[in-house]
């Protein structure tokens, strides 16, 4: 890393020009991936077991042990790819570094059991592009996220990173860049779809004399991880949007709002910004273009609600987050009563991409009218859980068995929950609807920032609304009574259902009750807080039904309406299931069945979690 | 822990008087004491020259923050709608029974504050525990007392 800022375009040119220089394309090199995913699962210590390994071998040709960030395959890590060959090991543990670093070097073999395996199929594949799960993905802000190193800004710039940032300003005036974005389509990776540019456009015109940027990091939707894993992958290209966009707005100052939830990508934002800082990408006059920027990273203190935009601003102020009528929007009196811009991780991410590349080449990826590509976070109840990265108009159903290689165990997919807590459960039948904006909504649902958790028949739908209703009620901030009271009364009658005591005319009420909270609520939040139950009454009504009229839970997952038993076929009386049983309620000799007793059983499903051989059966 | 006004001092110089400051300055005093003691409060509230009630409001107003004293080690469950549909429901009850307290609350000995989350984001490990930070993925019901003997055990080796 140079000592010195750098004060011209010429400069950090040339500093590009040595770092590619110094590097060897035919470098052997070790990456593993250290998104939290990975990282939970042991990443760091197989990257610290690898580097021994290489120490310890003494091999002819140096191999270079490297981290990066998200790879998506989440489900499979730790992953470690073999450069430059692109060989793919998954399920690595720090005691299989000594076998790679011997066999795939010394040896220049592939060491196969650590390859994937398809469940079904049984066949093992040497690279990553061959999976089906990477297969059918096109990944443009996720490519670079598997080549470089997060905490490395030598490496983004080693991409082409900021090239894109240095054209924008040299090249392009703040019109044209603001063109640009709107005839590349791209609209708000936020939820809601409004065109970027247009908004951009909207702060430009705004008066004022000071104008700020925010990238919205407050990633709140439980089941999506797609902004944090970008953050944590791939940094650099989160701050060269927002320096784009400040540019084309107009704008001196920026904030990235982040969840304090995310250790990991607070740090990787972190160590990003004083990077840029370091060699002159930050501050006055960068890289003598004559335009100055400075970014701050603001944390959230757990609060669901300031993924809204009026309530982020009121918490970057230091207020509580409470959202406030629009209009004004932010692009006219927002921070500080000032014109402010908000977009989402993705929004800004996607900005270096079209600048760079193009309206064209960007337009011409996705449908008519939901343009370029878009980042999932795909968990629940599927094989393949991880994010991915399609074009927007890809079929859900080929997102989930495709992609997502359908259900791991065999049990019968029922619905996809799009957009979180403000977004609705999609039935299987309707699984051959386009991914965009328009489609999803008229399907009841929304687009949301990109959390899609699939579902089984072991799913209740009731106990799901319920889910989600108890957290919309925790997470309303309590403003709008019809939000506060309404969330707290429907999820009430939602509990009464799922313990059994729920009565003729509670569906309509829910309908009635959702209505008036839609039309009566103030921000996005309120609004939308409905969507989950309004949407498994429209399309698993026999299931709330189910649970009225005859006090049963089909799904078997509601405590209050089921019973566990052991099933004498199938019990091979291996006793596991016994000790970890808190009420001691089972009993048998070893090698016979064994039974539960009802009495005294809590329905807590333990029994049913450690059996292996399905003799636990719940009605 | 003791409160010293000098250590609250430095967190508050470290983030500055301005308003926009008193969140993260909140935070720093929520990650060194593992709550907001009252006499902090009231320190924000004069060196900050923000009225204490507001202080108050935004400290009750976030859930990261917290008036209450915490147990040493914070065991979490995520309770994000990907760990809900892999039981992270049935996860909590159990180690709301193992450790004795209800989610929210704090055990009699002070060692385990128990709490629920709505979402950690790795969403592949499901259903997700994390004690003091460090993830305990596809946590079924009867791992949980291994996994947290190890926390008491630590005390017990640290004691002796």
């Amino acid at each position: 890393m140079s000592e010195t800022k750098i004060l011209k375009v010429e400069e950090l040119e040339k500093l590009r020009e040595e770092i590619l220089a110094g590097r060897d394309p035919d470098q052997q090199r070790m990456t593993v991936c250290a998104g939290t995913g990975c990282c939970a699962s042991g990443a760091l210590e197989v990257r610290d077991a690898l580097e021994e390994a290489v120490q310890a071998e003494a091999l002819d040709v140096p191999v270079e042990v490297k981290i990066t960030g998200c790879r998506g395959f989440c489900e499979e890590g730790p992953l470690v790819s073999i450069q430059p060959e692109d060989i793919f090991y998954t399920r690595v543990q720090p005691k299989h570094a000594e076998q790679i670093v011997k066999k795939t070097f010394a040896e220049g073999e592939v060491v196969k059991r650590l390859l994937y395996r398809d469940p079904t199929t049984r066949k093992r594949f040497t690279y990553e592009h061959e999976i089906p799960f990477y297969k059918e993905q096109q990944r443009l802000l996720l490519h670079d996220s598997g080549l470089i190193d997060p905490t490395s800004i030598e490496d983004y710039l080693a991409i082409g990173g900021y090239q894109a940032f240095i054209k924008a300003v040299q090249e392009l005036e703040p019109e044209e860049v603001i063109e640009e974005v709107k005839a590349a389509g791209l609209r708000g990776r936020g939820g809601a779809g409004f065109p970027t540019g247009v908004k951009w456009e909207l702060c430009r015109q705004a008066e004022g004399d000071v104008k700020y940027v925010i990238c919205n990091a407050d990633e709140g939707d439980p089941g999506a991880f797609q902004d944090r894993s970008i953050i944590e992958a791939n940094p650099h290209s989160v701050l060269e949007g927002i320096l784009i966009g400040a540019h084309a707005i107009g704008a001196s100052e920026g904030y990235i709002y982040i969840r304090h939830e995310y250790p990991l990508a607070v740090e990787r934002l972190r160590t990003a910004v004083e990077a840029a800082r370091e060699v002159g990408l930050l501050g006055e006059d960068i890289l003598g273009m004559g335009f100055d920027f400075e970014i701050n990273i603001q944390l959230g203190a757990g609060a669901f609600v300031c993924g809204e935009e009026t309530a982020l601003i009121a918490s970057i102020e230091g207020k509580i987050g409470e959202p406030v009528t629009r209009p004004p929007y932010p692009a006219e009196s927002g921070l500080w009563g000032k014109p402010t811009n908000i977009n989402n991780v993705k929004t800004w991410a996607s900005v270096p991409y079209i600048i760079k590349r193009g309206s064209d080449w960007y337009a011409q990826i996705g449908t008519e009218s939901s343009k370029g590509t878009s980042i999932f976070s795909l968990v629940g109840k599927v094989k393949n859980t991880g994010l991915v990265e399609v074009p927007l108009g890809i079929t859900l159903r080929s997102l989930i068995e495709d992609i997502g290689g359908g259900s791991p165990n065999g049990k019968k997919l029922k619905a996809v929950q799009t957009g979180g807590p403000s977004g609705g459960c999609i039935p299987e039948e309707l699984w051959d609807l386009p991914v965009d904006y328009e489609s999803l909504q008229e399907a009841g649902s929304i687009m949301g920032s990109g959390g899609l958790i699939v579902m089984d028949e072991r799913t209740c739908m009731v106990d799901l609304a319920r889910y989600f209703l108890e957290f919309s009620k925790f997470e309303s901030c309590g403003k709008c009574s019809s939000c506060r009271e309404g969330s707290k009364r429907m999820y009430e009658i939602l509990d009464y259902i799922t313990r059994g005591y729920g009565e003729e005319g509670d569906i309509e009420l829910l309908e009635e009750l959702g209505q008036a909270v839609k039309q009566a609520s103030l921000c996005g939040l309120g609004q939308t807080i409905p969507n989950p139950v309004l949407t498994t009454i429209r399309y698993f009504r026999d299931e709330y039904e189910a649970h009225i009229q005859d006090k049963r839970c089909p799904a078997g997952v509601c405590k209050e309406l089921v019973t566990y038993y052991i099933d004498p076929e199938n019990c091979v009386g291996c006793a596991l299931c016994v000790e970890p049983c808190p009420t001691q309620s089972i009993t048998g000799t070893k090698r016979e069945p064994y039974t539960i007793n009802t009495e005294t059983c809590i329905n807590c499903g333990i029994c049913y979690e450690v059996c292996n051989v399905d003799a636990v059966v719940v009605e | 822990m003791e409160v010293e006004l000098s250590t609250v001092d430095e967190i508050i110089d470290r983030h500055g008087l301005n308003d926009k400051a008193l969140i993260p300055t909140l935070l720093g005093i929520q990650e060194t004491y593992h709550y907001l003691p009252p006499q902090a409060l009231t320190r924000v509230a004069e060196r900050m020259s923000i009225p204490a009630i507001r202080v108050h409001q935004v400290a009750e107003f976030y859930k990261a923050l917290s008036l209450e004293a915490r147990g040493e080690h914070i065991v979490t469950v995520c309770l994000g709608t990907a760990c809900h549909v892999q039981g992270g429901g049935r996860l909590i009850d159990h180690v709301a029974r193992v450790l004795h307290v209800e989610p929210g609350n704090t055990t009699e000995d002070k060692k385990f504050t128990l709490e629920g989350v709505n979402c950690l984001g790795c969403c592949n490990l499901a259903p997700v525990m994390t004690v003091d930070g460090k993830y305990y993925g596809n946590m079924v019901a009867s791992k949980v007392e291994k996994v947290l003997d190890q926390y008491r055990d630590e005390e017990v080796a640290v004691h002796e």
